[in-house]
This record gives C-alpha cells, sequence and structure tokens, in this order.
C-alpha cells in the first residue's frame, strides 16, 4: 500500500484533478474578494458552460479544446451581462440580496437545463481521451495532463492581470476600498461586471478542460462548487495565488485521503482540514493577516 | 359606499364563470357520450422525473405512455365497452415524500390503479400509502425483496427481487466459470456505498466464498465520484481475475473507461445489477472500453417479436431502449390485461384479477406469470454480454442470443 508504484501515482493524480478545483475557485474567490459575495449560481454556471462545451463538439464538431477559445469570452460578457443588468440592480447595494440573486440563478439556470437537456448524462468520446503518458509507473492520462499545464497557464495569466493592467489594479482598489476607488474615478459598477465576468470565464475553461474525461448533466457542476468553496476559504478569500495552491494541495489531499481512507471517506480529509483551518488560521493557509 | 356594488359584481361574475365553466365542461364531456363507449379509466403513472434519478424516470414513463397508447389505439378496454386508458402521470422528485404525496393526488383524482415507483425506496413507500385506500399498486422495478414481504394486499411485482437476481447472477457466473475451465479464482468487488451497492456487496461477499472464489478487497465509494483513479490503481496493485463492479451508470462508466485508460485488464469484468454495463448508450458512445463487460441484470426477451418492435419504436424516436422502459410497458400491459378481465375500475376486482393473471403477453423473459403474496414467480434477470456493437442475452440458455466471452480475449 506504502509502495511507491502507487503513492506516486496516486499523488500525481491529486495534482491533475487538484488543478481544475482550483481554476473553479479561481473564479470563485476572484468574485468573492472583489463583490464580497458568495456566487451561489457558480456551479449551475459551470453546469451551463459544460454544456456549452458539449454542444459544441456535438452539433459544430468543434473540439473542447479549441471551443474554449470561443466560450471563454462568450461566457466573459455572460458574467459581465449577469452582473451589470441581472444580480448588481437586483441586489440594490444590499450584499444579502446579492446572496438570495445568485442562488435564484443557480436555480433558475439548473432547472432551465433540466427542462431542455432532460436528465439525460452526457459524455464525448474523443480519440485523445484514452492516451496516457507514462512517468515512471504511471500512466498519466493526455487530457489531465493538458488540463493541468492550461491551469498553471491561466493562474499565470490572471495573476499579471492583476497585477500589471490598469484593469487589474482597478479591481484591487476597488476590492481593497469601494468609496475610495469611486472617489478616484474608477466606474465601481464596471469593475464588479468585469470581476465577475472573469470569474465566469474561467468556468468555461474549467468546462472545456474537464469535459474530455467528465461527463455532463444538469447537476454536474454541483460536485465541484463545494470543494471550491472549501478551496476559497484554504487559500484565503480573494486570493488568486491562494487559490491555486490551495487547489493542489486539496486534489491531493483527496486523493491521498481516497487511497488510505477508502473512497466513500475520501472526502472527510478535506473537509478535517477545512476545519482546522477554520479554527487556527481563519484568513486561510495562504491568505494575508488581516 | 363604492365597494359595495363591485363587491356584488364580483360575486355575480364568479357565479357566472362558474355557470359557464360548468356548461363548457357538459359541453366538452357530449361527444364521449355519443361515442357509445365507457368514462375512461384513470391509472396513476409514477415515476421520479425530477431530481438525482430523473433520466431512469423520463425512461420508466415513456415505457409506460406508449404500452397506454397502444392499448387506446387497439380499441381500449373490449370488456368495458372500449372504455380508453387515461394516464394521470406523477413525479416522485426522486424522494419517497415526493411518491407518498404523488399516491394521494392520485387516489383524490379517483385513478384504479398505480404503475411505477422505480427506485425502492419510492415503491416502499408509495405502495404503503396506497394500500391504505385498496388502491392496487404495481411495482416496476424497485429490486428490494421487503416490498413483497410486508403483507400488503394490494402491491404487486412483476419484476425479480434483489435474492432471486444476487443468486441467478452467482449461478450463472459459477457456470460461466466451471466453462472456461475455472480460469477466474481472485476477485475484487467495487461499489457505490447507499443501500444497493452495499448490500449486494454483503451478499456477495458471504455467497463468493462459499462457491470457491477469494475476494481480494471490496472498495466502496460514494455517489457521484469524481476520479476513479485511485481505485483503479488498487485494482492493478492486486490484479483480481475478476472485478465486479456495482453502481450507477455515470460511475460505472467513469471506472470502466478509467480501467482502460490505466490499462488494467482482468480476465473479466462481471456486474450485478451494473449501472451501465447492459446499457446502449454506453456501448454506443464507449465500444472499446464496454467490449465484453458481462452484466446480470433485467432485461427484454431478444426471441419476442413484440419486444423488437417495441425497441425499433424508442429508437426511431433517438431514445435509448433501457430496461425502465420495457418493464413499464409490460407492467401497464398487465394492468389493462387484469382490468380487462376483472371488466370492472373497481379496485377490489382489479386486485381480485391481478392475484389470478397467467398474463404472457409481456416482452420480458420470464417464467409463467403467477402471483404469490404479489411477487411473479416467473420473474427472472438475464445474463448479457457486451459483444461486437450490441449486447448479447447469454443465460438463460432459452433466451441465450449468443456464447459467452470469458476470459476476455487479449487486445
Amino acid at each position: 500500500m506504502w509502495s511507491p508504484v502507487i503513492l506516486v501515482p496516486a499523488i500525481l493524480n491529486g495534482l491533475m484533478t487538484g488543478a481544475v478545483y482550483a481554476l473553479i475557485a479561481l473564479g470563485l474567490t476572484l468574485i468573492y474578494g472583489v463583490l464580497h459575495i458568495i456566487n451561489f449560481a457558480h456551479g449551475a454556471l459551470l453546469t451551463a458552460a459544460m454544456f456549452a462545451a458539449f454542444f459544441a463538439h456535438q452539433w459544430l464538431g468543434i473540439d473542447p479544446y479549441l471551443a474554449a477559445v470561443g466560450l471563454t469570452p462568450l461566457f466573459f460578457l455572460l458574467g459581465y451581462g449577469l452582473q451589470r443588468f441581472v444580480i448588481g440592480p437586483a441586489a440594490h447595494g444590499e450584499d444579502r440580496n446579492i446572496l438570495l440573486v445568485t442562488l435564484g440563478l443557480a436555480v433558475v439556470t439548473e432547472n432551465a437545463l433540466l427542462y431542455v437537456f432532460r436528465a439525460d448524462t452526457r459524455t464525448i468520446n474523443l480519440p485523445y481521451a484514452f492516451d496516457t503518458i507514462e512517468i515512471g509507473t504511471a500512466f498519466l492520462a493526455v487530457p489531465r495532463v493538458i488540463a493541468f499545464a492550461v491551469v498553471i497557464a491561466v493562474a499565470l495569466a490572471l495573476w499579471l492581470i492583476m497585477r500589471f493592467t490598469d484593469t487589474g489594479k482597478a479591481i484591487r482598489a476597488v476590492a481593497k476600498e469601494k468609496f475610495g476607488a469611486e472617489l478616484c474615478g474608477i466606474d465601481v459598477a464596471h469593475i464588479y461586471a468585469v470581476t465577475f465576468g472573469l470569474g465566469t470565464a474561467c468556468l468555461a475553461i474549467a468546462a472545456c478542460l474537464l469535459l474530455p474525461t467528465y461527463y455532463v448533466n444538469p447537476t454536474a457542476g454541483n460536485a465541484f462548487v463545494l470543494i471550491a468553496f472549501t478551496i476559497v476559504v484554504l487559500g484565503g478569500m480573494g486570493s488568486v495565488s491562494g487559490a491555486l495552491a490551495g487547489g493542489l494541495f486539496v486534489g491531493v489531499v483527496e486523493s491521498l485521503s481516497g487511497l488510505y481512507l477508502g473512497e466513500s471517506l475520501g472526502q472527510i480529509g478535506i473537509f478535517v482540514m477545512f476545519i482546522l483551518v477554520l479554527l487556527f488560521r481563519p484568513s486561510g493557509l495562504f491568505g494575508e493577516r488581516t | 359606499m363604492s365597494r359595495r356594488p363591485s363587491a356584488v359584481s364580483r360575486r355575480r361574475f364568479l357565479q357566472s364563470t362558474a355557470l359557464g365553466a360548468a356548461a363548457a365542461a357538459g359541453v366538452l364531456h357530449a361527444p364521449a357520450v355519443l361515442r357509445a363507449q365507457g368514462p375512461a379509466i384513470k391509472v396513476g403513472v409514477l415515476h421520479p422525473v425530477s431530481g438525482a434519478l430523473s433520466y431512469s424516470g423520463q425512461q420508466g414513463r415513456m415505457g409506460a405512455q406508449l404500452a397506454i397508447d397502444e392499448i387506446n389505439a387497439a380499441g381500449g378496454i373490449k370488456s368495458m365497452s372500449g372504455a380508453k386508458i387515461e394516464a394521470v402521470l406523477g413525479d416522485a422528485q426522486s424522494t419517497p415524500d415526493g411518491g407518498n404525496a404523488e399516491v394521494e393526488k392520485m387516489n383524490g383524482a379517483g385513478v384504479a390503479a398505480i404503475v411505477g415507483g422505480y427506485a425502492s425506496g419510492i415503491c416502499l413507500a408509495a405502495s404503503q400509502t396506497a394500500a391504505r385506500y385498496d388502491l392496487p399498486y404495481i411495482v416496476d422495478v424497485g429490486v428490494v425483496d421487503s416490498i413483497v414481504s410486508r403483507g400488503l394486499k394490494n402491491t404487486f411485482r412483476f419484476g425479480p427481487g434483489f435474492g432471486v437476481i444476487a443468486k441467478t447472477a452467482i449461478d450463472s457466473l459459477v457456470t460461466i466459470n466451471e466453462q472456461a475451465s475455472k480460469a477466474a479464482k481472485t476477485l475484487m468487488i467495487v461499489h457505490e456505498d447507499s443501500a444497493f451497492g452495499s448490500g449486494l456487496a454483503k451478499l456477495l461477499n458471504t455467497q463468493l466464498p462459499e462457491r470457491g472464489f477469494q475476494v481480494l478487497e471490496t472498495i466502496p465509494h460514494p455517489t457521484p465520484t469524481r476520479d476513479f483513479n485511485n481505485v483503479v490503481l488498487k485494482i492493478k496493485a492486486q490484479n483480481p481475475d475478476l472485478v465486479i463492479p456495482a453502481n450507477y451508470y455515470n460511475e460505472y462508466v467513469l471506472l470502466a473507461r478509467t480501467m482502460q485508460q490505466q490499462k488494467v485488464r482482468p480476465k473479466g469484468i462481471y456486474s450485478v445489477l451494473g449501472g451501465a454495463a447492459s446499457s446502449y448508450k454506453f456501448v454506443k458512445e464507449f465500444p472499446e472500453a464496454a467490449q465484453f463487460i458481462m452484466d446480470c441484470n433485467h432485461w427484454f426477451d431478444p426471441k419476442n417479436p413484440k419486444a423488437l418492435a417495441l425497441k425499433k419504436q424508442i429508437e426511431a424516436k433517438g431514445e435509448f431502449y433501457t430496461y425502465e422502459v420495457y418493464m413499464n410497458y409490460s407492467c401497464v400491459l398487465l394492468l389493462a390485461d387484469a382490468i380487462e378481465r376483472a371488466a370492472s375500475a373497481d379496485r377490489a376486482k382489479i386486485i381480485a384479477a391481478l392475484e389470478s393473471s397467467t398474463f404472457a403477453g409481456h416482452v420480458m423473459p420470464y417464467g409463467p406469470t403467477k402471483f404469490v403474496n404479489g411477487q411473479n414467480q416467473g420473474a427472472a434477470p438475464a445474463n448479457t454480454q457486451v459483444i461486437g456493437n450490441d449486447i448479447q442475452v447469454i443465460f438463460p440458455a432459452a433466451f441465450a442470443s449468443a456464447k459467452p466471452v470469458f476470459p476476455m480475449p487479449p487486445v
């Protein structure tokens, strides 16, 4: 059981799975960090993105990785529009209203998907989905290795955007001090919407990375969101690098506790970790102390 | 002062609307009387069409409705001057409580009987509630054996229960293995951790060692499970001759795909009520991962022309011919036969007619229909194997369309 023949592949698998968790958590943490709301519609939007990627392949024959190029800006616009024209106006400036609006959005989206596409589970069979890369004794599925690389690249790009562009600086300014930012002439409503758009765009990429090895049905996204919430707290709310590190960490913890405690108890490891962090480092493992 | 006249006029308005509605209802009913046809017989069609089990529920509803349409197109219930069957659809929302609520509604709507339930939990609750109104309840799938062992007079199960399925599965496995000069000695069980998978794993763990198999490890997993790499790693490390998965569709497919990806290829994959093992959808989408997988499950009679005609009809609609479809189809036909013989929509008469049923017009590979304490004694599962792009029946011999391929040939 402790032999490296099992241990090494299990850790590598955990890292691969964790990368996708991290990307989903990135979107969530960004929205939380700036808008200070928990976006309950995150799971439903992920499901919607997975359906979009699925039908791009089914109807137009577009490979999911290629579809990401088109779907990412599309979902950015969708997220921007949602925040600008639905969530923002409906919230009337009250945070708890936003909570309810996103919850409502989740219910509506999920049921609309159920109504249109029925509960059928759909999968794509791609020729390369079963290709593997051999690293020592481990067979790593090609789509998962691609996913890992893409997530690292996206996280890096996001970090660069936040660090060096004017929009990134504006986002950080709004996150730190909304009123002050507004006084400096930053359009807060616009920045909110941009952030929400970025978060949603992350989901589109995650969906395209998931689809070659995973399935989609109207509740598929929910399986990931509880984990993503945990990662956001672990990594420190609103921190990009925290979400990435937290995601990878959770992936490995889940994989190892699944291996040694049994798959049924695999998630216990994550939530024990979660409770410990909340008790002893409420700002998150990688978060700044407040 | 100005409010009073408006209140009166509203009351008048309501009265006139009620009269109008009554008149309209009378007009709508008139043609039915003119056709000299008995009033429609209401039948409750109960399935979990939303929630976690919605795919199965929707498939089941489709099968039941096809049977009802067919009966009505062929002239309805003849002993009741061609009375049509009218479906009262219900959504159990994938919970026992949801099922109960629908039974209450259906009883209120005056149904003569209820067909469906799908999941064991829903069947248990819904049939119990129906029993309070002496309402005949035909279980479409629900395999837990306590469904028919509670002494409920109103509850009938046309299909096989858990005990019969497990016994058949183990007997067939022993036979298949003996035919292959005992190629398999060791095995691993991968099961989902709710009542269905755990119950089955427990049963297999006690019975298989008695039949000469060594169970190397039993791995439970939750539903949903996102990743099967660890499970497959464990299988790889132990290298069993046989892998026995017992889980639902999504996890089954993920497990089979991961095994293919990690190049884990035991001598055989044998499932009992496997979620995807005998699913046309799985075979169509992942023919390589599905190849040579065996299953012991509900299946239609491949030599019955009616079963094949129904298959064509379903496939022409772009749907998959799953067991929910033909089991519900058969159950509705069984009920219609009972109503025909009872020549009445009276609940007690229908129950009596079901008790004495010898119905043979179904599409299942069953023995003669005979109900003892509500369980059809002729009901039995079939063993199937994915061979090429099709699913063949390999057991029982009377219905078999192919010989088992075991051990799996190397790629």
